[in-house]
């Protein structure tokens, strides 16, 4: 019961967390949003054995973390909620793909337990600096800087639209468990047996709560359109933080800076 | 237009479950008055109140505000000119921080940014709560939200409030503060309620429906004395006109 309570309280740690003013914090959300942007494309861009090239770019989020103030264990919870999904993604590849391509003091490591890691690295780095991005920036200037890159006002709508449905989502799970839990002390989680029928009560009472939001929002001249927050304009810290971190994205992508610097070592 | 006045005019609403919320409800209001809408549970209250900013629409009679008759052509208008506060201030509360939520409705008519937070900073300073600005309205008490509820509504600057049990789960202190500041309120006040003490201190009228009908319609003072028609009703006289439950002195 605590654990859902719990999960409900926290949906918006990040969103508070973005309110915070360090150095991070000030740039330009178009900035952040943008390089944030360039390092999930550059990400994905890797091949699915390239670990080795992959490792410089935990730079970013660990300079991110360090200068904006951000502790772990927000993000953690973050890749918590994300890891079960590419688990099952990747899961069987170390199955399926069993050719040996290194030999490491006579352990062979297959190409799948290769691809595996790269997804499980890649995964991590995306949700993260998803999860930094909204915890320097916060959904309502995220918002704003999707406005200002001209992206259509629905999809804007959309997103802050979803992004509060959770909480109500969560906020009806919450009660329903909790008034659950009180009436069936000695029972571990919920009963099979009630899954439908609770998952169809969530649903009514969550469609009844968006409902009622939904008319506060017309009764306030809502008429889908988004009237953001004031952004600042762009400083020399702002052009600073994406000429720095673009031009060391494009260095990681074309230079294998672990391979050049064992070579240096070497 | 003028906002002088609002007129129920024949309204008789049924939900979709054929439940006859109201039947052939007819009242007038003048502007500047504070009026207590009381009955018992499903007496039609809200429902009253609903269709007048139109989330449900009379299917007998019309309801005007001034001149403006409240059709689906007219809400935007109208709306703008009534502020609706909800019986759970957090269907209300549905932005990241308390000034947005505040600024959502001024924002939406238009307004530039400097008379937003013009509109913004008054609502409120209004309701006391300028320091709560940038607050989370989740992490707010249930008196914090309700008065971030209401600044919400004043930031459009109503000529008209209408407010669906606005006491309803707050604490003695937070239930008294509410009550000095509506009743500084110059606007047109219809409160919804089960608080007769409120009605009696805050309303000069009051209309009792009952069973989707009203009952009473007249002086706040001439219904919280007639216990019998209270008792039909399902009511019982306020509490503060009720003897003294230790030694029984009235």
């Amino acid at each position: 019961m605590a654990n859902i309570t719990q999960a409900y309280n926290r949906i918006f740690t990040l969103d508070e967390l973005s309110e915070k003013k360090t150095a991070i914090h000030r740039i330009n959300p178009v900035i952040k949003l943008v390089v944030t942007l360039i390092y999930l494309l550059l990400i994905v861009s890797y091949g699915k054995y390239d670990i080795s090239k992959l490792i410089p770019l935990f730079l970013y989020p660990v300079i991110i973390m360090t200068i904006g103030d951000i502790s772990l264990r927000p993000i953690l919870a973050g890749l918590a909620v994300a890891a079960p999904l590419v688990i099952g993604i990747g899961i069987f590849n170390p199955l399926l793909d069993r050719t040996i391509v290194y030999n490491v003091q006579g352990m062979g490591i297959s190409a799948g337990i290769l691809s595996f890691a790269s997804l499980l690295i890649r995964c991590s780095l995306t949700v993260t600096a998803a999860l930094l991005l909204l915890a320097t920036t916060g959904m309502n200037r995220i918002a704003a800087a999707l406005h200002r890159l001209h992206v259509p006002q629905i999809f804007i709508i959309q997103l802050l639209l979803t992004y509060r449905y959770i909480s109500v989502l969560m906020g009806e799970v919450s009660r329903v468990y909790n008034a659950y839990s009180l009436r069936a002390p000695n029972q571990r989680g919920i009963s099979r047996n009630i899954w439908g029928s609770l998952i169809g009560l969530l649903l009514l009472r969550t469609y009844d709560r968006a409902v009622r939001l939904y008319q506060a929002m017309k009764l306030r001249g809502f008429e889908n359109h988004y009237y953001g927050v004031n952004l600042d304009r762009l400083n020399k810290t702002d052009i600073v933080f994406l000429l720095g971190w673009t031009a060391f994205f494009l260095i990681a992508r074309f230079i294998n800076i672990p391979v050049l610097l064992g070579l240096l070592v070497l | 237009m003028s906002h002088h006045k609002i007129d129920f005019i024949n309204i008789s609403y049924s939900y979709p479950d054929g439940n006859k919320a109201l039947d052939d409800i007819n009242a007038h209001f003048l502007h500047g008055e504070s009026v207590a809408i009381v009955g018992a549970n499903g007496a039609g209250k809200s429902t009253m109140l609903k269709l007048l900013v139109g989330i449900l629409m009379p299917q007998q009679g019309e309801i005007r505000l001034g001149d403006i008759p409240v059709t689906k052509k007219t809400l935007n208008m109208t709306r703008q000119q009534i502020g609706f506060t909800f019986q759970d201030p957090e269907d209300q509360l549905f932005n990241t921080s308390v000034y947005d939520d505040v600024a959502f409705g001024p924002r939406n008519y238009g307004l530039e940014e400097k008379e937003v937070e013009k509109r913004v900073v008054n609502a409120l300073r209004t309701v006391g709560i300028e320091h709560l600005m940038h607050r989370a309205p989740y992490k707010l008490s249930g008196g914090e939200k309700r008065a971030a509820a209401i600044a919400t509504v004043l930031s459009m600057e109503p000529s008209v409030l209408a407010m669906d049990e606005p006491t309803s789960a707050l604490d003695p202190r937070s239930r008294r503060r509410l009550i000095k500041l509506l009743q500084g309120f110059m606007h047109t006040k219809l409160i919804a309620t089960h608080d007769l003490d409120l009605a009696l201190e805050l309303c000069s009228r009051t209309i009792v429906l009952k069973e989707g009908k009203i009952e009473y319609d007249g002086t706040t003072a001439g219904i919280m004395t007639n216990t019998e028609l209270l008792e039909q009703c399902g009511l019982e006289p306020p509490l503060s006109m009720q003897g003294c439950p230790v030694c029984g002195h009235k």
